[in-house]
């Protein structure tokens, strides 16, 4: 088994991810195209219900495209189950395997290809990175959000993704901890160094955790850009909302 | 909500009344089967030949047919909890198919097994005339009218678990690399587990106590298809001593599967 390209080489030899992705869930129709660059995240951002979630369910694999394609450097992945897409995962509430320990969890991608024994040693690097060899043998139950969010980052990476996607990652974390791991998961996405997209309704998740912003709305994408730019000229009224109470 | 006691909390006591008569009826038989069985005499009649004949035969076909349920019905489970997403008709007449053992007399089912694996059955007389196989009154024959009537309480107790499970876990275990027989194997199968043992219990303690689908598919050859139930009901006309030791016999394992399900009583229910 090769082990991961260490961090800091990693960006030059990602790929890219251009994803053109039209999607229906329920009664609405989501559609929305753009690129992520290798080492310059992207976070979409916008109200409950305006389709982020799916949007990155369907780059995944996880419902299946109206139309458009999801490409990875020059691989074309939208034909492809989730599983044969390298593309990483980390799940609003973390999605945890509850049956399974913190190390087994860790291994799994490593599990899918190998033996048990083999699959956890892989792991331990990544549990070790993670701060998470003391608690390698709890159950998912056991564990704060915080702890979650750390083991839900390193079961995804560990299956050595070449795009990662976040939904959500800080909705699930005490008010009092968020600020400590915004920073904490805002390096380790640039240790990552992959294309990298995050689903967040917050600006201040955006601000900390991605380069570039993307605005959905009931489906549709009203602007996009730095905050910076989001700023000076905000398209709607909900990003000028948006902004204002961040501001605060 | 605070009740003041003597009003919301309270029954109105004919209601009390007929649940007492309703509760009575249900308690009273087996109590005064525990008051008249033979109990200085109880361990020279179970070990009689026959009784353990019977009870050897019963535990050993109720097992394989416990087996057979948990292989057969741990995917159909699957099949019906994913069938949720089906036009109505197919839909329903799966979940029909699998309900009808449940409400089916037994006997009806043992008639049915007949004219399908009878010699004149369209896959009996197959099998007799390839590979000189008879089914009907033989050991194998319990087990299949056994399969028949368990298999539903296993397939439910599986289903309920698998709709109360977290489907992102699924989606989870895809994108990190799992095939869709890895994520039945490692994600699925290891969550629904308790209510794959629950049902396995239910499906045993239904398999052991099958009586009419097997006494007219199989029989009552001693040793071969006769089985405590049977056993017990044959002796009934002969000597009630042994049908009462048997029937006591029948009644401690139903109560050991109510002690082992005790935090979950029906399939797909919990207590």
């Amino acid at each position: 088994m090769t082990l991961p390209t260490p961090p800091a080489a990693r960006s030059a030899l990602r790929p890219m991810l251009h994803a053109d992705v039209t999607v229906t869930r329920g009664a609405m129709r989501i559609a929305a195209a753009f690129d992520a660059a290798p080492g310059h995240p992207l976070a979409i951002i916008g109200p409950n219900g305006a389709g982020k979630s799916s949007l990155l369910a369907a780059i995944a694999g996880l419902v299946p495209l109206d139309a458009g394609g999801v490409v990875i450097g020059d691989r074309e992945v939208d034909g492809l189950a989730p599983d044969r897409r390298r593309i990483g995962m980390v799940f609003q509430d973390y999605v945890l395997f509850p049956h399974l320990s913190v190390r087994d969890n860790v291994a799994f991608a490593a599990r899918m290809r190998g033996r048990r024994s083999t699959a956890r040693t892989a792991a331990d690097p990544w549990l070790e990175r993670y701060g998470l060899t003391s608690l390698a043998d709890r159950l998912p139950t056991e564990l704060s959000g915080g702890q979650a969010q750390r083991v839900a980052l390193a079961r995804a990476l560990a299956a050595d993704p070449e795009v990662l996607l976040l939904d959500e990652p800080m909705s699930a974390l005490d008010v009092e901890v968020r600020a400590d791991m915004r920073d904490e998961l805002a390096t380790h996405v640039r240790e990552f160094g992959g294309a990298t997209v995050i689903v967040t309704h917050s600006p201040a998740d955006a601000a900390a955790l991605a380069d570039r912003v993307l605005v959905l709305e009931a489906g549709r994408v009203t602007q996009r850009g730095t905050l910076d730019e989001l700023r000076a000229a905000p398209a709607t009224p909900y990003v000028e909302r948006m902004l204002a109470a961040s501001a605060e | 909500m605070a009740a003041r006691p003597g009003t919301t909390g309270r029954l109105a006591w004919p209601v009390v009344a007929v649940a007492a008569l309703g509760l009575a009826l249900l308690v009273l038989p087996l109590a005064a089967l525990v008051l008249r069985a033979p109990w200085s005499d109880l361990a020279g009649l179970l070990a009689r030949e026959s009784v353990l004949q019977a009870l050897l035969l019963s535990f050993g076909t109720a097992l394989v047919a416990t087996a057979l349920c948990l292989l057969l019905g741990v995917p159909l489970a699957a099949l019906l909890a994913r069938a949720a997403g089906w036009p109505t008709l197919p839909r329903r007449l799966l979940r029909a198919a699998v309900t009808v053992p449940l409400v089916l007399p037994p006997v009806v089912g043992g008639i049915a097994l007949l004219q399908l694996l009878g010699r004149r059955g369209p896959l009996g007389s197959t099998l007799e005339q390839w590979f000189g196989i008879t089914v009907p009154f033989t050991t194998g024959a319990v087990v299949i009218a056994q399969v028949f009537v368990a298999l539903p309480f296993l397939v439910f107790a599986v289903e309920g678990a698998l709709r109360t499970g977290d489907r992102r876990t699924e989606l989870a275990a895809a994108t990190l690399g799992a095939s869709r027989w890895q994520v039945f194997r490692h994600v699925t199968l290891p969550l629904v587990a308790p209510g794959v043992a629950a049902g396995a219990v239910l499906c045993f303690s239904r398999a052991l106590g099958e009586f009419g689908a097997t006494i007219t598919f199989a029989g009552s050859l001693p040793g071969v298809t006769r089985t405590l139930p049977i056993a017990s009901y044959l002796a009934m006309q002969t000597d009630p001593d042994e049908a009462i030791a048997l029937a006591l016999l029948l009644l401690a394992v139903s109560i050991a599967v109510l002690l082992l399900l005790r935090d979950r009583w029906l399939p797909g229910v919990r207590g």
